[in-house]
């Protein structure tokens, strides 16, 4: 368990890079300092998945914006199709050489036999938490205001286990499999990202008065993590209330911990009432690899028509990059981006179909690349 | 297999009762006829079981309104509270008897070894499916337009099997079954009802690209009942999709048939989105007998305060009691009562909390009993 909290400690620690940040560990209200050491600027190497649909066109995007603002980062690029049986091994090797990959989405084909390959780079890279950051962005006409809530969804059992079989012809059975190992570190995980993102509420969703020793143990995992934290106000919600508060007051959420399959759910509501699923950015962790990719993308990879007009949003992307610029220690190649992008969403005039404009990608970049300063 | 649609086809043969009537089962749009038979105006006798929480509040108000409008049924009381073992034994008896019943919830504790008596109650009376129908009221402002839903839920088996153990400490199995029969008789309820219905469109929700042996079966399942209503149109969608399709554009959607997690979850986004849980009727329906409760309860009796003060909502057990008329072939009383219920929502003077009003349920039991006519 050190060796795993080593690199985050490390992480943690070397973040404020100085005595200031140190002291200001014990108080509750951080401030993130500039300071860079000698030698930060080196380029660092991103492996990069451009992924199937509307995946090229969008990590194009990225490709792009990095260049013009001559962040300390390249990319090398893989090409992986969703139809392929596994993840090849090059690939592995790289992303466990570079400790961080960014990639579009890999379709899953419905049925058959081959499992979907966003699961398999998770299970093998054991990336266990899920992060969907879902808020409002400023200009954006949407249904619901102050949306700011943070999804962290265990990525790696639950439901997903892949474990099913038939018991005699039209009887299936398939298996949830919840561990104490895998809820303890992805509640320590939420409530980490809680305390170092001043957040001060983390809600565990679960089913636990029907499915009351799996989802159970998720939710013991939950408490234990919870004492250990005083400082953030944690409570309960059962998914079916949970769904229903998020579409009539989501601004009671903050940080939602949760298992494989409602974290996928709730995600996917949550990004809808805050603007859709081509703006919300988000990423897969785990304690020694990252990959960052579109927040959430519904299961699917864009449909026909939005590819071949080239009509994809590549806001989730770029908003993605820029929690992978921070995750890789340049913090104000992130504010820039970061600014650039929502003075483009929020200036209104290059959207794509999705927010209710009618840009296409290349133009929304060319009005990201121009906003940079 | 003819036993159980026996009753269906009787029921259905039996609305029109005329010629007419079942010439026009040939032609897709259907039109009821009030002819009733002589005897039909019997009362009837319906098992109530007023429940926990608000529970014995709005079943209270169903049968104020009831005897206001002279209606031919009566009620026989049985009391249950969430914490008993078992559903009693007199209590199944009568609902055999009556063949059906109206509940307000049955709270049930998180954890602990007590099951869910909502899940018992189903699941000894093989009430197969759950419906849910969720439509903006007029007049009740909301931030969704035009969604008119019905969500139809296999409700005996899946993740709600109770099928969990402790493999080894700290690991926990849940067993999700997914049966042929089960899926097929819930597809051809849904399609049956959108049938009778006159609804456009059935769509199955699903997550058979991760599940692909047990959401893959309930696919088939739907697909091959699909064949059979060439007049229906029949698509399927993922289940995040879905959520977020759900709250950003409701209005696709028509009838949903789910298994019964996602059922669960997607009743309760669709309630959230239309009004709220206050107002969407519904009820659980097998092969012989039909239990009609509030719709999408978000897995809770109420809470505390809104219990002491008396400020319940009753709308959704009045809509699903309209329901419950129609169910028992009394078709003017149940369009009186719904037309009471709609017009006293419009009207907006008399409210609960969850609607923006200020109302207790008293209030609004008397407006909708001097609105009706």
């Amino acid at each position: 368990m050190a060796r795993r909290t080593l690199p985050i400690l490390k992480r943690v620690l070397s973040k404020p890079p100085s005595l200031i940040g140190l002291l200001s560990r014990l108080d509750p209200k951080r401030s993130v300092t500039y300071m860079p050491r000698p030698g930060d600027g080196a380029p660092r190497p991103v492996t990069l998945i451009p992924g199937d649909g509307i995946g090229p066109l969008v990590t194009g995007a990225v490709e792009q914006v990095m260049e013009a603002m001559h962040a300390p980062v390249y990319f090398e690029r893989y090409e992986i199709h969703g139809d392929m049986k596994k993840v090849p091994q090059e690939v592995l090797d790289s992303i466990r050489k570079n400790k961080v990959c960014l990639k579009g989405g890999l379709a899953t084909p419905v049925g058959g036999g081959v499992s979907s390959l966003n699961v398999q780079l998770r299970k093998e890279l054991d990336l266990y938490a899920s992060l969907v950051h879902c808020f409002n962005l400023p200009g954006l006409p949407t249904r619901h205001q102050n949306v700011d809530i943070v999804v962290i969804r265990e990525n790696t059992e639950g439901e997903y286990s892949g474990l099913e079989h038939e018991v005699v012809p039209g009887v299936v059975e398939s298996l949830k499999v919840i561990t104490k190992f895998c809820s303890e570190r992805v509640a320590q995980y939420a409530f980490e990202y809680a305390y170092l993102n001043n957040r001060k509420k983390v809600t565990a969703v679960h089913k636990a008065n029907i499915m009351k020793l799996a989802d159970g143990l998720f939710l013991e995992s939950c408490r234990e993590v919870a004492t250990k934290y005083p400082g953030i106000k944690y409570n309960e919600i059962i998914v079916d209330n949970c769904c229903m508060q998020l579409v009539s007051k989501p601004e009671q959420f903050d940080v939602m911990v949760t298992p494989n399959l409602y974290g996928n759910l709730v995600a996917n509501t949550a990004a809808g009432i805050a603007g859709g699923t081509g703006v919300m950015p988000g990423g897969n962790v785990g304690a020694d690899h990252a990959v960052f990719e579109q927040g959430a993308s519904a299961g699917n990879v864009g449909n026909e028509k939005v590819l071949e007009q080239k009509k994809a949003n590549p806001v989730a992307l770029l908003l993605s990059s820029a929690m992978m610029l921070r995750h890789l220690q340049f913090p104000s190649f992130a504010d820039r981006l970061e600014t650039a992008v929502k003075r483009v969403i929020s200036e209104g005039k290059y959207r794509t179909k999705d927010l209710g404009g009618g840009s296409s990608t290349q133009e929304v970049v060319d009005a990201v690349m121009a906003a940079l300063d």
